[in-house]
Parts: C-alpha cells; sequence; structure tokens
C-alpha cells in the first residue's frame, strides 16, 4: 500500500483498465507526449502507443464525435475534456449522439465511453477553467454522471466507469488532483459506481455533498463538532442515477438536511435532491431542505472565487439555520 | 441566379453518360465492372433507381394519407446513391444521413425499417450491424465524425492497406450541401486527414438546403474544399449513375489502399421538397426544376438500353411490375406497423437499467393500470 493522491490514483486506474482490456483508448487534447494539462494519463503513451493514446486536433466536438465512431467499431474510448468550460462544443454529440443511440436502437448500439471531465473552481484560473456543469448531463437522459471526491474513489471509480457499458461523464474536481494523499489498496473490494457512500456518521444535520464539495462538508462536520453538533455527511459520489437511499435512512433519522455544490443553486442538483428528500422524507423533516451552493451568476474572476464557493463557513452557517428552525 | 448548369460546375465535373444517354468519355475515370456482364450491371443499376423512386413517391403518398409523419423524399438523387451504393463492399460501413433510401435499399435494408422512423413507430432501430449501414442521424453532419471515429476503428484493427480485398475496407460518410457549413463536417475532415483515415466523404450537392441556395453555403465548388483540408476532392455528375459508380468505387479503393480520406461531390439536384412539409414555391423557379427534369438519371440509362438494344419493354415491364409489388409490400406492411408499447421506453435507455428509471416504469404501469377496463 501506499499513499497517493487524487491524481495519481487516476493514472493508476486508467492503466489498470488499459492493461485489462485492449479495446480501452485514452483520447483527448494533449492526453499523450504530455501526460495531459494535469498529468492524469502521464507515462500512458509512451507505455501502450499512439494508437491508443491519442492526441487529437483541438475540436472537442470532433473528440468526442469519433468517439462515437469507435464505441460503434468495437472500442471503449475515454475522452478528455480538457477543462469544464470547453465540453460546449462537445455538447451537442453528448447530449444528441452519445446519450441517445442505446435508446434510438432499442439496445443494439452500446455507447461504452467515458468522457473525463475536470470541473470545479478554486485554482486560481481565468474564465471557463473553473465550472460545474453535472446538471446539465445528469439533466440528460442516457448518460450516467459520477464523481469521485478522494484518491480511492478516483483509482475504482475510472475502472468501473470504463467498464459500464453506458456512456459515464466522469467529473473530476481539479482542486483535489494533487491535494491530499491517501492510502490505496489496490486489492481492496470497491462500492458500487452507482452508489453514495457516508462520509461520516452523525445524528443532529445531514450534509450532502459531492466531487470538491466533500471536503468540505467533512471539515464543517469537524468545526461543529467542536461546538458541540453532531453532523452527518454524505458523499453522493453518482449524480445520475441518484443514489438517495443512504441520504433518506440519514435524514429520517436528523431530520434536517443541507446540500451543498459549487454549481449555480438555481436547477442545481441540490434542487432535485431537495425535492425527493421532501417526497420521501416529508414526516422526518425538522426543517426545509437547505442548499449552499454557487451564486447564480457566472463564475467570477479568480479573486473572488473563495468568495462564490460554498467554503466552510457558508456551509456552518447552514448547518445553524438548519438547527435553528 | 441559381439556375444551376452543369458547364458551370467545373473542369472536375466527371461525366460518363450524358442526358441524352450517350457514353462518353473520361481521362480519369471509367465505368469498370470487372469480370461482369457490363449490360447486366447497368440494367441492375436501371432497375435499383426504379424501384428506389417507387420506394420514395409510395411512402411520399403514404405521408399524404396520414400514415407518416413526415417523409424525406430522395427524387432526383437515385443515380447518387445507387451509384455509390453498388460501388460498395459488404464490408465496408455507411454512415447515412436520412436521406439516403437508395443506399439502404442497396445495403439490404428493408424499407419498412425507415417508414417505421417517419411513422413515429421508432426511430431507426435497425441493427447497425446487420447491413453495415448506421442508423440514420437527423442532427445535419453529425454523422460524418461518428464515420470518421469508426474508419480510425477500423485502422485499428488493421483494416486498411493490407492489400487483402477481403478485409480492406472504407467507411462512406454521407452528408448535403447544407452541412457543408457546420463544425462537425470540418472536424471530421481534419481528424480523418489528421489520422489518414479510410473515409470517403460523400457529398450530394442537391442544391438546396431547405430554401438556402448553394450559394450561401459556399462562394467555391465544395468538391475544392478537400483541397484545404489536405486531400483529394472530385467533382462527378451526380445523375449519372455510371460515373457516381466509377468515381465511388476508386475512391473506395483510394481509401482502402490506405491514401486517406477522399470527398466525391455528387452533383445533383433536389427534384422534390426538403421534406413533405416544404413548400419548394416559395424559394425557387419552375424554370430551374424543369431544367434539371431534362437531367433525369433514370431517363438517361433507359434511353441508353433502348438505343443500345440492352432491355426490350418487356424487360422495362417486369421493372414495374417489380416497382408496383414493392408498393403494395409497403403500402400493406406500414399500415401494419405495430405501435409500441409505452413501457418499452423505460427500458432502451441503458444497457445497465436503473433502479431510477425501473421505479419510473412500475409507477406508470400501475398508473396506466389504474384505468377502468385496463388490461
Amino acid at each position: 500500500m501506499s499513499k497517493v493522491t487524487l491524481a495519481k490514483a487516476l493514472n493508476a486506474g486508467l492503466r489498470k483498465a488499459m492493461d485489462n482490456d485492449p479495446k480501452v483508448l485514452v483520447m483527448g487534447e494533449d492526453v499523450g507526449k504530455l501526460g495531459g494539462v494535469f498529468r492524469i494519463t502521464d507515462g500512458l503513451q509512451k507505455d501502450f502507443g499512439e494508437d491508443r493514446v491519442i492526441d487529437s486536433p483541438l475540436a472537442e466536438s470532433g473528440i468526442i464525435g469519433t468517439a462515437v465512431g469507435l464505441a460503434m467499431r468495437g472500442y471503449r474510448p475515454v475522452c478528455e475534456i480538457q477543462f469544464d468550460g470547453f465540453v460546449y462544443p462537445a455538447y451537442d454529440q453528448i447530449v444528441s449522439q452519445v446519450a441517445k443511440l442505446h435508446f434510438r436502437t432499442h439496445g443494439k448500439v452500446k455507447m461504452p465511453m467515458v468522457i473525463r471531465i475536470p470541473y470545479g473552481g478554486g485554482i486560481g484560473a481565468v474564465e471557463h477553467h473553473s465550472e460545474s456543469p453535472e446538471a446539465q448531463f445528469a439533466h440528460t437522459p442516457g448518460l450516467k454522471v459520477v464523481t469521485c471526491s478522494n484518491p480511492v474513489d478516483g483509482y475504482f471509480m475510472i475502472q468501473q466507469a470504463i467498464a459500464s457499458d453506458d456512456p459515464v461523464i466522469f467529473l473530476e474536481p481539479k482542486r483535489q488532483y494533487h491535494a491530499d494523499k491517501a492510502e490505496l489498496d489496490e486489492s481492496a473490494t470497491p462500492l458500487p459506481l452507482h452508489a453514495s457512500r457516508v462520509a461520516k456518521a452523525g445524528s443532529e444535520v445531514t450534509l450532502i455533498g459531492y466531487g470538491p464539495t466533500v471536503k468540505t462538508c467533512l471539515q464543517a462536520a469537524e468545526a461543529a463538532a467542536g461546538e458541540g453538533r453532531s453532523v452527518e455527511v454524505i458523499d453522493l459520489r453518482t449524480l445520475s442515477p441518484l443514489d438517495l437511499g443512504p441520504t433518506f435512512d440519514s435524514v429520517r433519522r436528523t431530520g434536517r438536511a443541507v446540500v451543498v455544490h459549487e454549481a449555480h443553486t438555481n436547477l442545481g442538483m441540490g434542487a432535485e435532491i431537495s425535492a425527493r428528500i421532501t417526497e420521501q422524507c416529508f414526516y422526518s423533516l425538522e426543517a426545509p431542505v437547505l442548499r449552499v451552493g454557487g451564486f447564480d451568476t457566472p463564475y467570477p474572476p479568480a479573486r473572488i472565487e473563495e468568495e462564490y464557493l460554498p467554503d466552510l463557513d457558508r456551509v456552518l452557517d447552514a448547518v445553524d439555520r438548519s438547527l435553528a428552525f | 441566379m441559381s439556375l444551376v448548369d452543369p458547364a458551370r460546375a467545373g473542369e472536375s465535373f466527371i461525366q460518363l453518360l450524358t442526358p441524352e444517354g450517350e457514353r462518353v468519355t473520361h481521362p480519369d475515370y471509367a465505368f469498370d465492372v470487372g469480370t461482369a456482364d457490363e449490360a447486366e450491371v447497368i440494367r441492375g443499376f436501371y432497375r435499383d433507381m426504379v424501384l428506389t423512386r417507387r420506394i420514395d413517391v409510395e411512402a411520399t403518398a403514404l405521408q399524404r394519407h396520414g400514415e407518416l409523419g413526415i417523409w424525406t423524399q430522395l427524387l432526383g438523387q437515385e443515380a447518387a446513391q445507387i451509384g455509390c451504393g453498388r460501388a460498395l463492399r459488404p464490408h465496408d460501413y455507411v454512415f447515412p444521413t436520412y436521406r439516403e433510401h437508395g443506399v439502404a435499399y442497396c445495403r439490404g435494408l428493408d424499407p419498412l425499417h425507415i417508414l417505421s422512423l417517419f411513422r413515429g413507430v421508432d426511430q431507426g432501430a435497425w441493427d447497425p450491424n446487420a447491413h453495415n449501414f448506421a442508423n440514420y442521424t437527423i442532427v445535419i453532419g453529425a454523422q460524418t465524425l461518428h464515420a470518421t471515429g469508426y474508419a480510425m476503428g477500423v485502422q485499428r484493427d488493421g483494416a486498411v492497406g493490407t492489400g487483402d480485398p477481403d478485409r480492406d475496407t472504407s467507411v462512406v460518410a454521407f452528408f448535403g450541401d447544407g452541412a457543408s457549413s457546420q463544425g462537425d463536417v470540418n472536424e471530421s475532415f481534419i481528424f480523418a486527414a489528421s489520422y489518414n483515415a479510410p473515409v470517403v466523404f460523400f457529398c450530394q450537392n442537391n442544391q438546396w438546403a431547405i430554401s438556402e441556395p448553394i450559394e450561401r453555403q459556399s462562394r467555391i465548388p465544395l468538391y475544392q474544399r478537400a483541397n484545404g483540408f489536405g486531400f483529394p476532392g472530385v467533382r462527378v455528375d451526380g445523375n449519372d449513375v455510371l460515373a457516381v459508380h466509377a468515381v465511388t468505387q476508386a475512391a473506395l479503393q483510394y481509401t482502402r489502399e490506405g491514401n486517406g480520406p477522399m470527398l466525391v461531390e455528387a452533383y445533383t439536384y433536389r427534384m422534390g421538397a426538403h421534406t413533405t412539409t416544404d413548400d419548394p414555391t416559395r424559394y425557387r423557379m419552375s424554370e430551374e426544376v424543369e431544367y434539371w427534369k431534362l437531367r433525369d438519371p433514370i431517363a438517361r440509362v433507359k434511353a441508353y438500353l433502348v438505343r443500345q438494344g440492352l432491355a426490350d419493354q418487356a424487360w422495362f415491364d417486369e421493372v414495374e411490375r417489380e416497382a408496383d409489388e414493392i408498393g403494395a409490400r409497403l403500402r400493406d406492411g406500414c399500415r401494419a406497423l405495430p405501435d409500441p408499447n409505452p413501457l418499452s421506453i423505460f427500458d432502451q435507455v441503458y444497457a445497465e437499467q436503473t433502479t431510477e428509471l425501473a421505479d419510473q416504469r412500475d409507477g406508470f404501469a400501475a398508473y396506466l393500470e389504474s384505468f377502468e377496463g385496463a388490461r
């Protein structure tokens, strides 16, 4: 066992998947020689060759559109979109083709494709490099959407996504790439891909996060514990399909729920999660489900992004408001 | 002014059979059927075009009778589609738009699959691998990238440039003059060129993108676009089935050999409307249509066969009888297509069903069952 970052864990997971199945291809801008701008595909082209680790022309629709054809020919493409804000040129291919081909053909065409997208803010970047577009994909039937919050999940979830016969939007919290290290036991039995988990047990408020906000939620729980408050943290992991079983169990015990994400609050994942909690846990609720998210503005310039992003204090403020009901 | 004279079409306009039915030669392209009987092959093309036109006419009529929601007519483009379709080998792969009924016919796809789509019974759910004919794509130009990716897969499978005719594979991407403006088409040119992928980009320039003439899409002949992407492009008389066959055969071979992509512009004309909901009298002159009627793709082959004594009236009558048979089969078959079960939609979204969707299905099933008289 060794301690690895999320970036290293994803790299190891990709390498394992490519070792296991010669049909797995990696493609995208700068993924070959450079190893990707975040080095997630570092060394893969050297070891697997240019036919399997493909530096693409600089055209996102072209990457996804050709991946559709490769999938139809029996390959399993893993596409990298360099940054969240650059996925939109490929949006038509993702929403109108990738997501619908299985449905259109009654399952005769499968799309075993993974679209990796580094997402979220907090790295001091220029415009279009810090966005959280998950709701746009979770809103699209035919896609599956997952996000990892830590190195262990990164290692296993990327392999599970590649093994899936459905197209998976794989969101990677870029702020975490080179941040915290974790012990990675490659022989451990992972959770299923489309399962959420309790990241920290608690009894008074349920905090629901995913991707980059899991860490914030855990810090909030710790801070709240210092004030004698017991906060439970759920790491959703899968956004489509949603696995809200553990969330419902938790809210039925705590009676209070706060959803935390970086994406704009309006019509974000929090809106859906809140609606479902209300439908399923109505008689258990002691307070309305609260949301802490990015504001309904475009992502701001980097010098004020820490104000825009849901941080420890804003999460704790929501916890207090929930408890005050 | 869009009264297009093929003489304007440029020096690369390749023609082997004139509108009057006279065979002519071209320095670079010859009609070559190998060891087959040439007259038999040309009679076959005639038959293919007549039957394809009948499929199109019947489908148009079925739409008028309310049996189809809409139909995309191919009237006038029979030579472009049969000439290309008959040049393909079984292991080549086709990525069509939504108007390639003639190519579909050549690939052996039952036209009822296509009627199913336009009737709203399904969305074109045929198995693409059954005939190496991908599903119709309605978003303009999107399929050219799929074709290019498929061709990249062909390369990785070592099925190009081996010299083995049973192995070397080409992929044909269909698109139109309107689609030539799409980013996806231009990106597919770039990807195919960059990777030297075995793709024949087959553009049916039918002069009209619904109401917009070709001049709105391009200020140079479309085949010349290939030059800027670094691969060859040619323009062929799209209403000349012999020339289309010759040029496509050459393009397929060029790509199979591993030389990279090639663009074929089949210069043709959309004689009908864009679809059955369109009204071309609002945007084009009837004299233009009359002009193109004189360049009908079927009439010139008939003139040739008659003049050369290669087919008699009994033979032409037999083709008509076959067409009648197809018409009757399509009329009956279309009306007999069963509506899908509303609950089936839930099972077709994912390869691995989700609990959420299974729950939604069960809820909807229970709702339907709750009505009095439900089964």
